[in-house]
């Protein structure tokens, strides 16, 4: 297969940036989104030009270090799937690939598809933590948690923290990761003596990064590659208020 | 006051846009209860005494200030809203297929209060301020019969209501996820209900410019009357006054 990228090319967080056309050969339905960008790189490498910079980590979706937007979709076009595990079977051949990298003040571009995204490992500091006493492990199964409360927790629990809800949000608001980290928490009994301090805090630090705020479009809940839906942002905003009330 | 709304969190923030959001779908009952009585073929009687107790009342009063500080409020956080949205993300995509994952009334919220704030602006001039504060017309009921006499009144006043009605589609099921209920049965029917809302509310406020387009005066002297305000209205609005004094003080006011 054959593609024809436009792609965001920034040298560093200074320079303007802009699009830089490129085509690529020899792609095989099999490779995955990144490996079809390797193939690029090489071919660069090979001409003695600087290659498109672009993050990833554990290519099998779990560690959310890679993220694109692909053709005006974050993560691409595909439902509940990381730009590691999109696979070029899913394009058309010879189809034109405009790749960008996520859009938001909080999240600088580093360097070409490259962002900063500190800023959710802040919120993360301000709140998304338990306190345990430290010495030899506890009994894993002393205390009991009822099915439904470790399945939602687990469900929260998934997101990887890749920033596509802020990069697809029309406001580049970070409220369905936070939402997760806050619900994830909230539903443990470990995370019950710190819940109220933990959303507050973390909504703090959530709007003093400069994310934009939720108009409840659900465009987050669409793109999320784990499924994290709006249900989660309506229980952050219920903890919120708990909190706020409590005296 | 500028002080609460710099600490006001983002979430504490849509909660007052949902609340306000919310009463003022409740005032849009209200509002369109009271315009039902313009369809009674009484000559305007009933709608007269309705805006007489509406002028008159105490309690209407200090409702109706509720009714501007819940719009200011409503306005002046959409004001804020926005920008910080905006502000959110300077560098915009090349490529965005945000329709793949959203729908345009939901994205389009500053769009389509921006067109109600206008008609907001044109509807009180033409009721509020036109009649309460200057008497232009001999009664409320004169008033509406006149203004929904001019095609292109009726047309202004139809078209807004529809962009009312985009805004509500996306509202008024968002607001209730703003105060953070969204249970996995009952909001489904949250948005139904929401849709039906919208749609029974606003055939109800369309057709009754349409309605009194179309609806022929029941009394000549009327007709003669209102063809001459309108003739008289829109070349010289002065002959409007006395016309009206000539008209009021002969038959006193309704
Ligand atoms: C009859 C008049 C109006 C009604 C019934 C109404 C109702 C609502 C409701 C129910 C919401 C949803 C709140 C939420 O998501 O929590 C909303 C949001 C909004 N309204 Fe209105 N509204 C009206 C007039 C206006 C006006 C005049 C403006 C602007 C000048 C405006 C601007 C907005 C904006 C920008 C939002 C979205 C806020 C956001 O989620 O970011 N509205 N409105
Ligand atoms: S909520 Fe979903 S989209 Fe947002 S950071 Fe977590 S995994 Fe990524
Ligand atoms: S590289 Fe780890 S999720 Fe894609």
């Amino acid at each position: 297969m054959k593609f024809s990228l436009k792609i965001w090319r920034q040298k560093n967080a200074q320079d303007k940036g802009s699009f830089v056309n490129y085509e690529v050969f020899g792609i095989s339905e099999e490779m995955s989104f990144l490996e079809m960008l390797d193939v690029l790189n090489e071919d660069l490498t090979l001409k003695g030009e600087d290659p498109v910079a672009f993050a990833h980590d554990c290519r099998e979706g779990i560690c959310g270090t890679c993220g694109l937007f692909i053709n005006g979709r974050a993560h691409g076009p595909l439902r509940e799937t990381t730009t590691c595990q999109l696979f070029m079977r899913h394009f058309k051949d010879g189809e034109a690939l405009t790749i960008e990298p996520w859009r938001a003040k909080a999240f600088p571009v580093i360097k070409d598809l490259v962002v900063d995204r500190s800023a959710f490992d802040r919120i993360l500091q301000a709140g998304g933590f338990v306190s345990v006493n430290v010495g030899s492990a506890p009994e894993a199964n002393s205390i009991l948690i009822p099915k439904k409360d470790a399945d939602h927790a687990f469900d929260a629990a998934t997101c990887i923290g890749c920033g596509a809800c802020v990069a697809t949000c029309k406001n580049a608001s970070a409220v369905l990761f936070v939402s997760a980290k806050v619900s994830h928490l909230a539903l443990m009994p470990q995370g019950k003596p710190e819940r109220q301090v933990r959303v507050l805090n973390m909504v703090k630090a959530m709007d003093n990064e400069g994310f934009g705020n939720c108009t409840n479009t659900g465009a987050c809940e669409i793109e999320c590659p784990k499924g994290i839906t709006l249900a989660s942002i309506a229980r952050l905003r219920r903890e919120y208020c708990k909190a706020k009330l409590k005296p | 006051m500028r002080k609460i709304v710099i600490e006001l969190s983002s979430v504490g923030k849509k909660f007052i846009m949902g609340f306000t959001g919310l009463f003022l779908c409740l005032f849009l009952v209200v509002h369109l209860g009271g315009n039902f009585l313009l369809l009674r073929h009484d000559n305007g009687a009933a709608f007269n005494a309705y805006s007489h107790f509406m002028e008159t009342s105490w309690i209407i009063r200090i409702i109706e200030f509720v009714l501007l500080g819940v719009f200011v409020i409503h306005i002046v956080m959409a004001f804020i809203l926005a920008k910080e949205n905006r502000s959110a993300r300077p560098i915009p995509y090349a490529v965005n297929k945000a329709s793949e994952n959203s729908s345009w009334f939901s994205r389009y919220m500053e769009i389509t209060g921006g067109i109600i704030f206008i008609f907001l602006c044109v509807h009180l001039y033409n009721f509020l301020i036109s009649q309460r504060f200057f008497h232009d017309y001999p009664s409320m009921y004169a008033a509406v019969k006149t203004i929904f006499h001019n095609p292109w009144y009726c047309a202004f006043y139809v078209i807004c209501l529809v962009w009312v009605g985009l805004h509500l589609i996306h509202g008024f099921q968002s607001s209730f996820q703003s105060f953070g209920f969204r249970h996995p049965v009952f909001f489904p029917w949250i948005q139904r209900a929401g849709l039906l809302f919208v749609i029974l509310i606003f055939s109800g406020f369309i057709f009754i410019p349409i309605y009194l387009y179309f609806a022929k005066s029941s009394t000549a002297v009327e007709t003669s009357y209102f063809g001459q305000v309108s003739r008289i209205r829109d070349s010289h609005l002065k002959m409007v006054h006395k016309n009206v004094k000539i008209f009021s003080g002969s038959k006193g006011k309704s």
